[in-house]
Formats: C-alpha cells, sequence, structure tokens
C-alpha cells in the first residue's frame, strides 16, 4: 500500500507548525535554533515528497534536500556559534534580553 | 620611419607613472627607497629619450609613431610620435626631470608624496609633448597641472596658498578654453588628431566643415567670426601658460613659492608646454587667425620682452626677478613664432625660417638656465632662509663656486654669446628683424634692461660685503655641484654646438613656414 | 698667396692657445699660483709668436704691388632653413698688426702682473680671466664676421667685468664692473641691430668671402636706401658706430671707462688701455668700407662725420677732465678716452691707416704708462692719490725714467712713438676740417699739460705720503721704514722697459720722414697719403705740445706741491676746476635722469602687475565670488538646502517610526515574518481566485 502525498504533507505542516510556535515562542536562543532546524527538517520533507510523488526520474529534488541539508547544517553551526559568541559577551542566551538590535 | 619595435615613446611617457605606482607602494620607512626609485624610474626615461634622439631622423616627418584606436565612437587614436617640434622638447624634459629631483633630494617633508607627485608631473610632461591627439594630449595637460599644484600647496613657502590657487584656476580657466575649442573643431571635423587637423586647415576644409556644423546646429553665427573665436580660445589658454603678457602674473607667484625642484620644472618644462602648443596647434591649424592678429601677438610678445624685464628689474626677491626674467625670456620666443605668420615675399623664407629655429632653440637654452638659475636661488634659500636680495652681499667671498656657477647660469639667462642663451636670441632677432622691424627694434631694450636687473641681482648676492650673518654658510655640496656642472655642460656646449639642435627642428619648423605661403 | 691661405687657416689657434689655458686654469685650485700664472704666460707667448710669424708674413707680402694683402678662412657654423651661418677667420694686415700688437703688449703685462697681484689670495682666477680675455680679445682680431666678432666683443666685454669686479668686496667695484658692463651693453644694442641689418641686407656676416663678403657688398648698399633717410650702409654703419662708441668709451657712453679704474692695474692697462677698448676703434678700421662707402673725400657719408666729430668732441672734453683729477690711474683713463677720440676722429676724418697706427702706438705707451703707474702704486703701498705721492724719482728710478718715456710719447714730443702718429691723425683732420683740427690740438696742448703735471705730482718735489702726514718720511730719508717707497722687483719694470723701449722708436714705422710712411703702405697699399700742409701741421703740434709741456712745468715745476692737503693751484679757477674735477657732472645727470627714469619704470611695471593686472584678476576672482555667494543664498542656502533639509526631517521621522518596529527581539522579527508570510499567502489566493 501506499502513502498518499496528502500525509506527508500535513506531516510537514505540522512539523513546520511546531517550529515556528517554538521559535516565537521559546526564550533559550539554542531551543530558537533548534526550532528553526524543525522548519527546515518540514520544508525538506515537502521537497523529498513532492520529488517522489511528482518527479520521480529527475534528480532535481533529491539534490535540492542535499543541498538544504548541508545549508541547514551550516547555518545551524553559524548559529551556535553566534549563541556562543552573544553568550561569551553577555552572558545569557535568553533572547528577550538580547536587544542590540534595536534601532 | 625608424621604429625600434617596442612602443617607445609609451614608455617614456609611462615609465614615470610606473614608478609613481611603486613609490605610491612604498612602506612607512622608506623613504631613501622612495627616492631611488623615483630617479630610476626617471633616469629610464632619460636612457629611452636618449635613444629617440639619436636615432631620430629629422627628414622622417614622424619619428616613432605608435597609433591605435582607443575610443572608436569618438574617433579618439592613441596617436604618440616625435618630429622637430617636439624632440627637443623631449630631450629637455628628460634632462631638468632628473635633476630637479636631484635637486629634491634632500626633501624630508613626506618625501613619498613629493616624489609620487613629482613622476606624475613627469608623465604629464612627457604626455603633452608626445601626445598627437588632442584627447590624451589634454589628459596629460591637465594631468600636468594636478601634481603642480600640490607641490606648491604642501611644499611651498610662506603665501603658497595663494599662489597655488591662482596657478591653478588661472592655468584651469586657460585650458577650458582649448578644450571649448577643440571640441568644437571635433564636431566639425569628427578628428581630434593634430596631424589631421593640420591637414584640413592646409587644405582649407577647416572652414567649411565649420561652416556645416553651424549649419546643423543652427547657430546663426559667421563661420569665420567663429573660427576666430576658437582661435582667440586657443590662444588665450596657451597664453596663460607661456605665460605672455599681460596674462603673467600668476607665473612670478607660483615660481616664488614653489619648492626648488617644483620652480626648475615649471620654468624649465611647464612653460614649453604652452610655447610648444602654440607651434603644435595654433600655427598649423589656425594659420590665417595668426596672420590676421599678428600684429597683437607681436605686441603682446614684445610687451613680456619689455614689461618683463621692467619688472623684474623693480623685484627685491632673488626667485622673483628670475621668475620676471622668464616672462621676458619667453616673449623672445613668441616673438619667433608669431613672426612667421607676417605676411611676406618668397624671399624671407630664410627669415622665418631663422626665427622659428631661434624660438625652439631659446626654448631649449631658456628650460636650460632657467632651471640653473632657479636652482641656484634653491641652493641659496636653503642655507639662509631668506629670499630678500638685500639681505644677500659678497657671498662669493664665502661661496666661490656657487658664485661661479651662478655667475655663469647668469650670463647664460643674460644672452652672453658663447653660451647657449645668446644664439637662439640672435636667430630669433636676426628672422624677425627684416619682417617686424618696428616691434623687434623696441624690444632691444629689453637686452638692456635684461642685463641691468641680472648683474644688479649678482652684485647684491655675490658681491660687496659679505654679511656677517652669513659667514659660516657653506659652499656647494657634491650633489648640488653635480647638478650645476649639468647644467653647465648643455650651456657651453649649446652655445658653441647650437646646430645639433637646429638640425633637429629645421625640418618641422620649415613644415610650418610653408604653411603660410611661400 | 698660397702661403697666406695657409697662414690663415692656423689664424684659430691664436685665440685658441688662450682659450684652452683659460680652461684648464678654470679647473685648477686656487694653490696652483704658479701654475696658472705660467700657463697664462705660455699660451700668450705661443699666441705671440703666430702671431707674429703670420704679421710677418704680411709684410712680405707687402710692397708686391696695389693688390690687397688678404687670406680668409671660413667655415660654416650651422645650417638653418636653406642657408648656412658662415663664419671665417682672416689674415690681413689689420688683423695681423693688431694680434702681434695684442699678444706682445699683453704678454708684457701679463708678465707685469705676476708682481702686481703678487699678494693677492685669488692670484690664481686672476690669471684665468686674463686669458679668456685674450682669448676673447684675438678671437675678435682675428675673426672674419661680424657675428663671430660681435661675441668675442661681448666675451671682452664679460672679462672686463670680471675683471673690473675682481676685488668684489669692494662696493666701487662692484657697481663699477656693473657700469661698465651696462654701459657698454647700450651701444651694443646699436651694434646688434647693425648686424641684423647688415645680415638683412647683404643675406652674409662674413666681412669677406671671395666677393660675396658684406664688406664687398659694401658699394650696393650704398645705393639702398636705409633708415632715417640715409642710405642702408651708412645706417648699418652709425648702429655699428653706436657699439664702438660704447667700446671705446666715445662720448656720451664715456662714463665707465673712468670708473673700471677699480680694477687691479694690469687689467687697466692691458683692457682699458691697450686692447678691449681699441676694439671699436678697430672695428670701424675692419668695417671702414661700409662707413665710407657712398661717399667721397669732399662729401663723406653721415657716419664718416658722427664718428669725426664723436671723436673729437670726446678727444677735447676728456683731456678737460684729465687736468683736474688727483688718482694717477684716472688721470690716465681720461688720457685714454680722449685718445680713442683722436683715433675716432683720424677714422672719421678718412685717415684710416692713421688712426690704427695711433692705436698700435698708444696701446704700447698707454700700455707702459698705465704699467709704471701699477709700479708707482705697488712701490707706494697701494697709493693711488697724486697728492699724496711726490719725489718718486728718488726712489724710484727705473720706473721714472720708462715713465718719462711714456709721458713724452703720450705728449707728442718728437721723437717718440706718439708724435709721429698723433701728427698723422692731426695731418688728416686737418685736411677734413679746420674746426676739428683746432679741437683735437687743443686737446694735445692740455694732454702735454696734464701729462707734465702727473709727472711733477709724481716724480718731482719730496714724499708727500708716510706713516703720520707729510714731513716725517723727509726727515728719516732712508729708514726703511714701512712706508717709505721702494722700487719694484724684475718681474714688474722689465715689461715698462721693454714697452719704453717700444714707445720711443715705434713711431718711426709710420712717420712720413723715412721711406714715405712704411705703416700706411703697410695697412692701405694704394692709397697716397696727402702730405699737403704737412709741415705746417706738424710745427704746431710741436709748438703746442712745448707749450703744454712749459706751462704745466710753470704751474707744477717751479714751485713742486709740499703738503698732500695743499689746494691744486688750479683750484684758483673755481667753479670751472670743480666742474672739471666732478667730470662735467655727467654721471651725475645720468644719474638724475635715465638711471632714475629706469628703475622708475621698472617700480612702475612692478606696482602695474600687481595692482593693475593683478587688481583685474583679483576683480574678477572677487566678481566670481561675489556671484556665487548670490547663488549660495538664494539658490543654494534658501532652495536647495532648504528643500533638502525639509526632505531629510520627513525622512529622519519616519525612520523614527520604523525603528519602533526595531524592537531588538528576535521573535518580534520572526513574527513579523511570519504574519507577512501569511498575509503575501492570501494576496495570492484571492488573486488567483479572482
Amino acid at each position: 500500500m501506499t502513502i498518499p502525498l496528502g500525509h506527508y504533507l500535513i506531516l510537514a505542516g505540522v512539523i513546520f507548525s511546531i517550529g515556528l510556535a517554538g521559535a516565537l515562542t521559546r526564550k533559550n536562543a539554542i531551543i530558537v535554533l533548534i526550532a528553526i532546524e524543525l522548519m527546515f527538517n518540514a520544508a525538506i520533507l515537502n521537497l523529498i515528497a513532492f520529488w517522489h510523488y511528482k518527479q520521480y526520474a529527475a534528480l532535481t529534488g533529491q539534490m535540492f534536500a542535499v543541498f538544504a541539508i548541508g545549508i541547514a547544517a551550516a547555518e545551524s553551526a553559524i548559529g551556535l556559534a553566534l549563541v556562543i559568541a552573544i553568550y561569551r559577551q553577555s552572558k545569557t542566551v535568553d533572547v528577550d534580553e538580547i536587544r542590540s538590535l534595536k534601532g | 620611419m625608424n621604429s625600434t619595435g617596442i612602443p617607445i615613446l609609451s614608455w617614456i611617457t609611462f615609465a614615470p607613472l610606473i614608478g609613481a605606482a611603486l613609490v605610491a607602494c612604498a612602506g612607512k620607512n622608506s623613504d631613501r627607497g622612495v627616492k631611488v626609485v623615483a630617479m630610476a624610474a626617471s633616469l629610464v626615461s632619460l636612457a629611452l629619450t636618449l635613444i629617440v634622439w639619436h636615432r631620430f631622423e629629422p627628414s622622417a616627418g614622424l619619428n616613432f609613431e605608435e597609433r591605435f584606436d582607443w575610443i572608436p565612437f569618438l574617433n579618439v587614436q592613441y596617436r604618440l610620435g616625435v618630429d622637430g617640434l617636439n624632440v627637443t622638447m623631449l630631450l629637455l624634459t628628460a634632462i631638468i626631470s632628473p635633476l630637479a629631483m636631484l635637486a629634491s633630494w634632500k626633501q624630508d617633508r613626506d618625501p613619498k608624496l613629493f616624489f609620487f607627485l613629482f613622476l606624475l608631473l613627469e608623465t604629464g610632461m612627457f604626455g603633452v609633448f608626445t601626445a598627437l591627439n588632442f584627447f590624451h594630449w589634454f589628459i596629460f595637460w591637465e594631468l600636468g597641472l594636478i601634481p603642480m599644484f600640490f607641490l606648491i600647496k604642501i611644499w611651498g613657502a610662506e603665501d603658497r596658498t595663494y599662489a597655488s590657487f591662482k596657478f591653478f584656476i588661472y592655468t584651469l580657466a586657460g585650458s577650458i578654453g582649448i578644450l571649448l575649442a577643440m571640441s568644437f573643431l571635433f564636431l566639425a571635423t569628427k578628428t581630434f588628431d593634430f596631424i589631421e587637423l593640420r591637414q584640413l586647415a592646409t587644405d582649407k576644409q577647416l572652414l567649411p566643415a565649420i561652416a556645416a556644423m553651424l549649419e546643423r546646429v543652427n547657430l546663426p553665427i559667421n563661420p569665420a567670426n567663429f573660427v576666430s573665436l576658437l582661435f582667440w580660445g586657443t590662444f588665450l589658454g596657451l597664453a596663460i601658460k607661456v605665460p605672455i603678457w599681460p596674462f603673467h602674473t600668476w607665473l612670478p607667484d607660483a615660481h616664488t613659492q614653489a619648492p626648488t625642484g617644483g620652480s626648475m620644472v615649471l620654468a624649465a618644462i611647464l612653460l614649453k608646454m604652452g610655447v610648444y602648443g602654440l607651434l603644435r596647434i595654433v600655427l598649423p591649424i589656425f594659420p590665417e587667425q595668426v596672420t590676421a592678429n599678428i600684429n597683437i601677438l607681436l605686441a603682446l610678445s614684445v610687451a613680456s620682452i619689455v614689461f618683463g624685464a621692467f619688472a623684474a628689474l623693480a623685484q627685491t626677491d632673488f626667485k622673483r626677478l628670475v621668475a620676471y626674467s622668464s616672462v621676458n625670456h619667453m616673449g623672445y620666443a613668441t616673438l619667433g613664432i608669431f613672426v612667421t605668420a607676417a605676411v611676406t615675399g618668397p624671399d624671407s623664407f630664410n627669415d622665418k625660417s631663422a626665427a622659428l629655429n631661434g624660438a625652439m632653440l631659446q626654448m631649449f637654452n631658456h628650460g636650460i638656465s632657467a632651471a640653473a638659475l632657479f636652482f641656484m636661488v634653491g641652493v641659496v634659500y636653503e642655507r639662509t632662509h631668506t629670499r630678500n636680495l638685500a639681505e644677500y652681499g659678497g657671498l662669493r667671498k664665502i661661496m666661490p663656486i656657487y658664485a661661479g656657477i651662478l655667475g655663469i647660469s647668469m650670463f647664460s639667462s643674460l644672452g652672453l654669446p658663447g653660451l647657449n642663451g645668446f644664439i637662439g636670441e640672435f636667430m630669433v632677432f636676426k628672422g624677425a628683424f627684416p619682417i617686424a622691424l618696428f616691434w623687434t627694434s623696441i624690444s632691444t631694450i629689453g637686452l638692456v634692461i635684461t642685463g641691468v636687473f641680472l648683474l644688479s641681482m649678482m652684485q647684491k648676492v655675490c658681491f660687496e660685503k659679505l654679511n656677517p650673518k652669513w659667514k659660516d654658510l657653506a659652499d656647494m655640496s657634491g650633489r648640488e655641484i653635480f647638478i650645476g656642472a649639468i647644467l653647465l655642460f648643455f650651456m657651453f656646449w649649446l652655445g658653441v654646438c647650437p646646430g645639433v639642435l637646429i638640425n633637429a627642428s629645421n625640418t618641422a619648423v620649415t613644415g610650418l613656414i610653408h604653411l603660410f605661403g611661400k | 698667396m698660397e702661403h697666406l691661405e695657409h697662414l690663415a687657416k692656423q689664424q684659430w689657434l691664436i685665440p685658441a692657445l688662450p682659450l684652452l689655458a683659460a680652461a684648464i686654469q678654470s679647473l685648477l685650485p686656487r694653490s696652483q699660483r704658479k701654475l696658472s700664472a705660467g700657463l697664462c704666460l705660455f699660451a700668450m707667448g705661443a699666441a705671440c709668436v703666430i702671431a707674429v710669424r703670420a704679421f710677418l708674413a704680411t709684410l712680405g707680402h707687402h710692397g708686391e704691388g696695389h693688390e690687397e694683402v688678404r687670406a680668409v678662412a671660413n667655415f660654416t657654423w650651422f645650417e638653418y632653413g636653406t642657408t648656412t651661418l658662415a663664419m671665417g677667420f682672416i689674415l690681413d694686415p689689420l688683423t695681423a698688426g693688431m694680434a702681434a700688437m695684442v699678444t706682445f703688449v699683453g704678454f708684457f703685462i701679463f708678465l707685469n702682473a705676476t708682481g702686481y697681484m703678487h699678494d693677492d689670495e685669488n692670484f690664481a682666477r686672476f690669471f684665468c680671466f686674463l686669458s679668456l680675455f685674450a682669448a676673447a680679445m684675438l678671437g675678435l682680431v682675428v675673426s672674419n664676421n661680424l657675428l663671430m666678432l660681435f661675441m668675442c666683443w661681448e666675451l671682452v666685454g664679460l672679462c672686463s667685468y670680471l675683471l673690473i669686479g675682481f676685488w668684489f668686496h669692494k662696493p666701487s667695484a662692484a657697481a663699477a664692473c656693473k657700469k661698465a658692463f651696462i654701459t657698454t651693453r647700450i651701444g651694443d644694442v646699436g651694434f646688434f641691430l647693425g648686424i641684423l641689418m647688415l645680415y638683412w641686407k647683404t643675406g652674409t656676416l662674413n666681412l669677406y668671402d671671395g666677393g660675396n663678403g658684406a664688406l664687398e657688398q659694401a658699394g650696393g648698399l650704398a645705393t639702398v636706401a636705409g633708415w632715417w633717410g640715409l642710405s642702408a650702409a651708412t645706417t648699418i654703419a652709425v648702429l655699428l658706430f653706436i657699439g664702438a662708441m660704447g667700446k671705446s668709451a666715445q662720448f656720451p657712453l664715456h662714463v665707465w671707462l673712468p670708473d673700471a679704474m677699480e680694477g687691479p692695474t694690469p687689467v687697466s692697462a692691458l683692457i682699458h688701455a691697450a686692447t678691449m677698448v681699441a676694439a671699436g676703434v678697430f672695428m670701424v678700421g675692419r668695417m671702414f668700407a661700409l662707413f665710407a662707402a657712398g661717399g667721397t673725400p669732399e662729401h663723406p657719408t653721415f657716419a664718416m662725420d658722427m664718428v669725426l666729430w664723436v671723436g673729437c668732441f670726446t678727444a677735447l672734453f676728456s683731456a678737460s677732465i684729465a687736468v683736474a683729477q688727483f688718482d694717477i690711474k684716472r688721470v690716465l683713463a681720461y688720457s685714454t678716452c680722449s685718445q680713442l677720440g683722436l683715433m675716432m676722429m683720424s677714422l672719421g676724418a678718412g685717415g684710416y691707416s692713421a688712426g690704427q697706427f695711433h692705436l698700435l702706438t698708444h696701446a704700447f705707451f698707454k700700455a707702459l704708462l698705465f704699467l709704471g703707474s701699477g709700479c708707482v702704486i705697488i712701490g707706494t703701498h697701494h697709493e693711488q692719490d697724486m697728492r699724496k705721492m711726490g719725489g718718486l724719482k728718488k726712489y724710484m728710478p727705473i720706473t721714472f725714467w720708462c715713465y718719462l718715456a711714456g709721458m713724452l710719447a703720450l705728449s707728442g714730443v718728437p721723437p717718440f712713438a706718439g708724435f709721429f702718429s698723433k701728427d698723422e691723425v692731426l695731418l688728416e683732420t686737418f685736411h677734413r676740417s679746420k674746426i676739428a683740427w683746432g679741437m683735437a690740438t687743443f686737446a694735445a696742448f692740455l694732454t702735454a699739460f696734464y701729462m707734465t703735471r702727473q709727472m711733477y705730482m709724481v716724480f718731482a718735489g719730496k714724499w708727500r705720503g708716510g706713516d703720520h702726514g707729510h714731513g716725517k718720511t723727509a726727515g728719516h730719508g732712508h729708514g726703511h721704514g714701512h712706508h717709505e717707497p721702494h722700487e719694484v722687483p724684475w718681474n714688474m719694470w722689465v715689461p715698462i722697459a721693454v714697452l719704453s723701449v717700444f714707445a720711443v722708436f715705434l713711431g718711426f714705422a709710420g712717420t712720413p720722414l723715412i721711406g714715405g710712411n712704411l705703416f700706411h703702405h703697410y695697412l692701405a697699399p694704394g692709397e697716397h697719403a696727402d702730405t699737403e700742409g704737412a709741415g705746417l701741421v706738424m710745427g704746431i703740434s710741436v709748438a703746442i705740445g712745448a707749450l703744454g709741456i712749459f706751462l704745466g712745468y710753470l704751474v707744477y715745476g717751479r714751485k713742486p706741491m709740499q703738503h698732500a692737503d695743499e689746494p691744486d693751484p688750479l683750484a684758483k679757477m673755481g667753479g670751472l676746476f670743480t666742474a672739471l674735477n666732478r667730470k662735467w657732472y655727467v654721471d651725475e645727470f645720468y644719474e638724475a635722469t635715465i638711471i632714475r627714469l629706469t628703475m622708475a619704470t621698472g617700480t612702475f611695471f612692478r606696482m602695474f602687475d600687481k595692482l593693475v593686472v593683478d587688481g583685474i584678476l583679483h576683480g574678477i576672482v572677487a566678481l566670481t565670488r561675489a556671484i556665487s555667494q548670490v547663488f549660495r543664498w538664494i539658490g543654494d542656502e534658501l532652495l536647495i538646502n532648504g528643500g533638502f533639509d525639509a526632505g531629510c526631517e520627513g525622512v529622519r521621522a519616519s525612520g523614527g517610526l520604523l525603528s519602533k518596529f526595531q524592537s531588538g527581539r528576535v521573535q518580534n522579527y520572526f513574527a513579523f515574518l511570519g504574519v507577512g508570510t501569511i498575509l503575501l499567502l492570501a494576496a495570492y489566493f484571492f488573486i488567483s481566485i479572482q
């Protein structure tokens, strides 16, 4: 039996929503980062799903997904580095207290 | 045609620029290195120029021509070449520039910037003398201006700001006239090329082209009047640079305030750019206008000679006096040039060629002797920090070598036979006398007054009682004597063998004269 | 003639040798005194040998008939246009005689100078200048080209400048050398214009060139119109003569010569008596064909008349001044002016050979007198005021006898050299104009008078110099005090002794008494001297010379001066004597007119530049600035800046509003992002449904 495309999309939507909620509400910067990773993964899941059901012959979808994973890894590495740097500076990872971007 | 296989004129022009780039890259504490690099770059130009001079073939027209399209849609070609009109100037530039650098060797205030600007200036000067296309000629013309402005502004004497701005703005204002005139000529003829423009003027096609252009743009002006306007615009720009009386007052200020090396280059070469412009642009492209206005032009030349000499007589500032002598001497050159345009019979061909050859000689000779005089002023200024003639006195007692070199330079400037100054003046007078009897006779007043002010200068500086303030002054150093000796060598050599220069210029000069009827 | 051609090709050697010496000397260090003087003497001696050889060669040709003895060697200096500028050397009697005289007299003057300049620290430099002078002077003499002649002419002027100003630390010397150069240069402008005109009219500056030379075309030039209604030849001649007036110190350009006595005395002897000042006379003689062209003995050209009258006036004028001078050298200087005037006068009267002959004899005896005065100056420890001399005959016998020979020659006492040459001059003038002759004869009388005055003041009576004024030295006759006059060393008296031999005997070369004037035949073959009235003129000039000497004896000899501060016996004449002593106030006149005018003109043009030219310039600048101020206030400040500032305010305000959104909280941004995305999606759907 095959799982229809819609299920994948719903799953992805759920994961995305969880990620979004996390990113918007949590105070710990590391959690925020993890939440963003979740949203990434939701998007990647969508890509793979669409590839599998719509464009199986082409490699584009897979390629795209691999790239996205790579970029997500890099992004999280930079994000973590930034968090560490910020921590060194202000001794906190609470995003509410990091206001230096205020205009 | 004598090609060397390499674009030798470009190398001459841009070697100083390369040097300037190297100087700009130099580190903070490499003053000595900067000087060496700068000197090396200008010696490269000198060596190449000597090759050009050696291989130069006067009868071959344009030598070492380089020509390729640069901006096709404007029909701008990068075109270089030497003929009899500019080969001597090229030589003069190549000789004076390293000497001026050597004269500034002790420049300790920001030498990096100083020598950078100096090399830039040298490129500008070489560029003006080698360029045959107005487009890049003008770029070089302005390029010569900017470094000189900074040289005066930064390293000048007490009134440097006034002098540098006066120099810069005055000259710039003049070059607008040239730019406008050449732009209109381009609109009319679609070429910026000096040689092509000259050909058009010779074939009498310039006026129709101008008329057509005016037609096209719906300007209701008489074409002949319009060409006259272009002529005056060009003339004004060049006259300021020469300078021709009454456009000369920037010169005493700029010369007096500039640092020694700057004054040398300014007097020896920058003024010649103006005269060269008259030979390269005004005479070939506007022959009829020159002829039509010859009396005004001759009168201005004579005014430069006589008034310049008289004004020099009343100066109390050593350097200012020498500066005014430049006005006076350039007057002889312009007299020789404008006389060429006079309407005369066919038998005055040799008179005209004497006058024009004399003007060429005068340009070179003035370059040598003015550089020497400014250098000598600099030598004593460095030691005494005054330029007031009344404060010197009796320097010959403690500085015999200085007095000797100053004396010879002074007599060279005065036009003593046996030294270089004489023969140029003689040839100009020889040529001008039968053609413009009245003006030439008047300008002989200048000969006497030149003697008076130069000898008075000598008397005040070197003769009479030694001012006790200066009793410990050192005579010239080895470096300074070397510079003086080189300049002296040219004074003696050209005084005895002026034929060397005349051989080079004669063919080109003859060609110019043919523009004004046989 | 072939031999002559050959020699003409070697003429360049005569100036070249001293020139080479000068070049070497100029590089020698100051301490090489002997070498410098030796080089100078050697070069002059060698040049003398060559010159004398050439002179003998021309002598050898003399008598071969009436053809002119002349050989030239021309060469091209450089080419221009389609023509060339040629130059050349010449060998003819005029050149040969002059070159021999210059080298010969010059050699002995140099020798004398080694003594005179013995104590000078710039001894080596002095001889360098002397060599250079010799080169230039000889170049002038051997030149077959007017331009080359002019160039050397200027160079002798340069050397004169350098040598007059040799003691440059003396303000008077520094002023004198400048005055000399400038005064002669004023004349040179005339010369220069003459050259230009000659070049224009003849197309060459070579004097002789196988028929094409400038002088060979003189006849043609006489038919061409020049300026001022004169013929071209005469115009050129007049212009050239202006140059000669400057160089030969003819009135009104004579003022520099007396001041030139500031130079060392050998220089005065060489340059300002024997050679350079005579260059003007030489040049007029050289260009004589041009001066005479178009005229006849009855109706001479204006140029000839000008030469005659300028010379005549100068002769009398300067002689009168010489009477009242106290400086031993100034007396001689004015005497030189006067004698040069006589030479010019002779040329102007058509007496070409007489003028040149007087030039030669004068060179010898005037050089003798100057060197003699130099000996006196050295012997009296640099005393030049004749009032402080006296009685030198006792201390300096050799100098006295030589000086006496020179004085007699100058005064025109037969049979000394000056007598014959002056007599020739007077005779020529007598034929031309009785008035000029009368003036010149009076000048000759004055000459005899002032020379006698000088002799008595210097050599007769008792020594008036000394430590503490007068009186002391008389009592301590042989005390060999430091200020006692003494005889000069051999290298100083030998030259004057040699020259005095010539001063005594040279006149016989040009006397009509023996062989019908050898010199005249040598210099101007084919022309017969007009000897009419010779006896009368000669008689009168002997009488007048004797009268002058006698009067001099009456006034100064009978009762020699006793004290240095005694007034001159002639001072009784009052104002006239003062006027003579002050040189007729010519210097004062020039000072008040020409010099002041020149300086004022200079100041005028300086101020003109400063006020008018720069004023206009600054006016333009000010105008530009004013206009730009207007634009600044109306255009920039009000409109553009105002508008711009208002716009900026708006931007700043809206920026402030927007910055409210910049809370600095990352999650707010996220929220905006999310809301924005949703809004965009909504809009997308809304549009796509439509």
